[in-house]
């Protein structure tokens, strides 16, 4: 009898600790996936924070852009920047053969002249002198510096061929190569050159689509959970309501792409790719969040407080509006908060209207063309340059620190909110 | 002493069922009035029937007159925000607003206008602090939130709060259990203090407490009211067997 007891209790305990171990198994395999994809993503992406340049002498020569001092800005917009820089960079490598200039000039980035220009634009007196600056360097070469495109390969299949090869060393040797903080990446649009583009527009583009989103979701999510709440009667009708509304929650969000293509676009005749359209979309989706955000936290305020109003004499309308709902505040801003990360991380619905358009400027407003941060991310990575690689990493890093803000001021919110009764 | 709420055949049905089954009574100016009875004999329904607060549980149907003066309680055209000035209340457990106490108390006046000015409004607040008997206690921290009392202080501003808006009857509704002897006593000290400005109907479970602080005693049981009388006869001695088995403790 006490030997079959222990081998029942050993055989207990060990299903015990199997059962354990499943879960931790199951833990440890979420969490290796998750850091395996954070790596990736950063491994790939931090590169893209710098970039390479070049020292270049440039002499501001006003008599070869044939202006003075005292040109007007159109002037000095029409002065031929690029053949001042080429004509530099020419004079200072008279070593290299006039048929390889087009190979040296490829070695930098096509907003060296536009750069060149800025700077007489803002201050004239740099006419006739002679500068020191950094140059951008083109992708490419940003490539081969951080390793990303491989250089021990023949030269057919390599970005860049023996000679430039052979100039970056010189330059590398002679020290005139650094790198310094991209800051393009975080103010340019989109550009068809990698190393120019940049994730401005499509923050402007996503906080644009947000705001339309939050200022038309939250009012009506807040009046129709309060509506529900509070005032409907409990019948057959609000039964049904209430459950498409979790429904709704729950459709594919391609699905209300096409809607808002069919209605919005088609019906109504709103302009396509803007934020405007882009937040009516997405706040479609975020109403069902936030009015079942705003209702759990509702139902949540204890009966006494709404009771204790009522028996001051307060109106229903003053109950709600002095009690319940501040109380049902934090809740429901959480929801929207949480809504509306979701919003930002969403695709679909925006390929459908329209939001993938090429967009370099950056919007100002919810009426002019634009992206958003993960259509841009999906632009990139459709790409088939390869500057486009560590760009796309580089966006998904700032998409999830986008979330990870939102998502811990919600908490934060909440934390503070907290209340006790 | 004359009347200051008549109820005349009052029934209360929670959808099918009959909750409280054609009570009449009536409520004596100045004076305290104890409910009692076991649980679910339909005191608090009653007690809640007087300021309408049955309005808000669906499916909870009133029949009857409740009179207070020239006006019927249980009139539908009824405003119930004008009678909830005239008739306030005290619920079981503490329930002040998560506000400061200021807040707390200046609530109801605000809200029915009755402070012209800010100084106005600080005088409500003082007196109706001091009748409560808490002023002493929270004089200095009047901004601190009202829900960082004790249990005791928190009942105490519960009835500020409602004697703020000057009301001529106070319903409390158990205002002791959730409380220790030692805040019941004061809130039984408070309530024969009250009894000279306000008239007071109290629900409770503690014999001793309706023996201790009421005039008028009724008894409830299964809807019915069984017994009403002076809290003096009705104890000593009760009309009927079911009231006599009650206050004895020999009911089932």
């Amino acid at each position: 009898m006490a030997g079959s007891n222990s081998s029942f209790l050993k055989g207990r305990y060990s299903a015990e600790k199997r059962f354990k171990l499943y879960g931790v198994f199951a833990v440890s395999l979420a969490l290796g996936a998750v850091i395996f994809l954070l790596f990736t993503i950063f491994s790939t992406g931090y590169s893209a924070f710098w970039r390479t340049e070049f020292q270049v002498e440039i002499q501001f020569n006003g008599d070869y852009l044939g202006i003075t001092q005292e040109s007007s800005d159109q002037e000095v917009r029409e002065a031929n920047f690029l053949g001042l820089f080429r004509k530099n960079l020419a004079e200072q490598n008279n070593d290299v053969p006039r048929r390889e200039l087009r190979k040296l000039f490829a070695m930098f980035s096509e907003s060296a002249a536009d750069d060149l220009r800025e700077m007489v634009i803002t201050n004239r007196s740099i006419l006739g002198t002679t500068q020191k600056l950094k140059v951008l360097a083109s992708s490419s070469v940003d490539m081969i510096v951080k390793g990303q495109a491989p250089r021990e390969i023949e030269e057919k299949r390599r970005v860049l061929n023996d000679f430039q090869l052979g100039l970056l060393d010189r330059w590398t040797a002679e020290g005139r190569r650094s790198s310094s903080f991209n800051h393009r990446f975080f103010t340019n649009g989109d550009s068809r050159s990698p190393e120019l583009a940049g994730l401005g527009g499509a923050i402007a583009g996503s906080f644009w689509t947000l705001m339309v989103c939050l200022i038309l979701s939250f009012p009506m999510g807040v009046a129709a959970a309060i509506y529900l709440e509070e005032y409907a009667p409990k019948n057959r009708l609000t039964e049904i309501i209430e459950v498409n509304i979790n429904n709704l929650a729950a459709v594919p969000s391609i699905i209300f792409g096409l809607l808002g293509l069919a209605v919005i676009l088609n019906f109504f005749g709103l302009p396509r790719s803007t934020p405007l359209v882009g937040g009516i979309v997405l706040s479609l989706m975020t109403l069902p969040t936030i009015i079942i955000a705003c209702r759990a936290s509702l139902k949540a305020v204890p009966p006494s407080i709404r009771e204790g109003a009522l028996a001051m004499g307060a109106s229903k309308m003053q109950t709600i509006l002095h009690h319940v709902l501040p109380l049902a505040m934090p809740g429901t801003l959480t929801g929207t908060i949480i809504g509306l990360a979701q919003a930002l991380g969403e695709t679909a619905p925006l390929l459908m209207i329209g939001m993938f358009a090429f967009v370099v400027d950056i919007p100002a407003g919810p009426l002019e063309s634009a992206t958003a941060l993960p259509v841009q991310v999906y632009l990139w990575a459709e790409s088939s340059e390869r500057g486009y690689v560590e760009l796309t990493a580089a966006g998904i890093m700032m998409i999830l620190i986008f979330m990870a803000l939102m998502n811990s001021f919600a908490i934060i919110l909440r934390k503070k909110f907290e209340r006790r009764w | 002493m004359d009347t200051k709420i008549s109820a005349e055949g009052v029934n209360v049905f929670y959808g099918e069922a009959h909750a409280l089954k054609n009570v009449s009574m009536q409520f004596m100016r100045n004076e305290v009035t104890a409910l009692i009875g076991p649980s679910g004999c339909g005191k608090s329904t009653f007690l809640r029937c007087l300021n309408r607060m049955n309005d808000v549980i669906p499916d909870c149907r009133v029949e009857g007159k409740i009179m207070m003066g020239d006006v019927d309680i249980n009139d539908s055209r009824l405003d119930v925000v004008r009678l909830r000035e005239k008739v306030g209340m005290v619920f079981q457990k503490p329930n002040p607003f998560p506000k400061s106490i200021y807040d707390n108390v200046a609530y109801g006046p605000s809200i029915h206008g009755l402070a012209r000015t800010q100084a106005d409004m600080d005088r409500i607040v003082e007196e109706s602090l001091q009748k409560a008997g808490l002023l002493e206690e929270v004089k200095d921290r009047l901004n601190q939130p009202g829900t960082g009392l004790s249990g005791g202080q928190q009942q105490r501003l519960c009835i500020a709060r409602a004697i703020a808006v000057s009301p001529d009857v106070i319903l409390m509704d158990e205002p002791c259990s959730a409380l220790d002897p030692i805040a019941t006593a004061r809130i039984e000290e408070l309530i024969e203090e009250l009894r000279k400005n306000y008239t007071i109907i109290i629900v409770t479970h503690s014999m001793q407490q309706a023996a201790r602080v009421s005039q008028q005693t009724a008894f409830f049981h299964l809807g019915d009211l069984v017994e009403v009388g002076k809290t003096d006869d009705l104890f000593v001695k009760p009309q009927q067997q079911k009231t006599q088995d009650y206050i004895t403790g020999r009911f089932g």
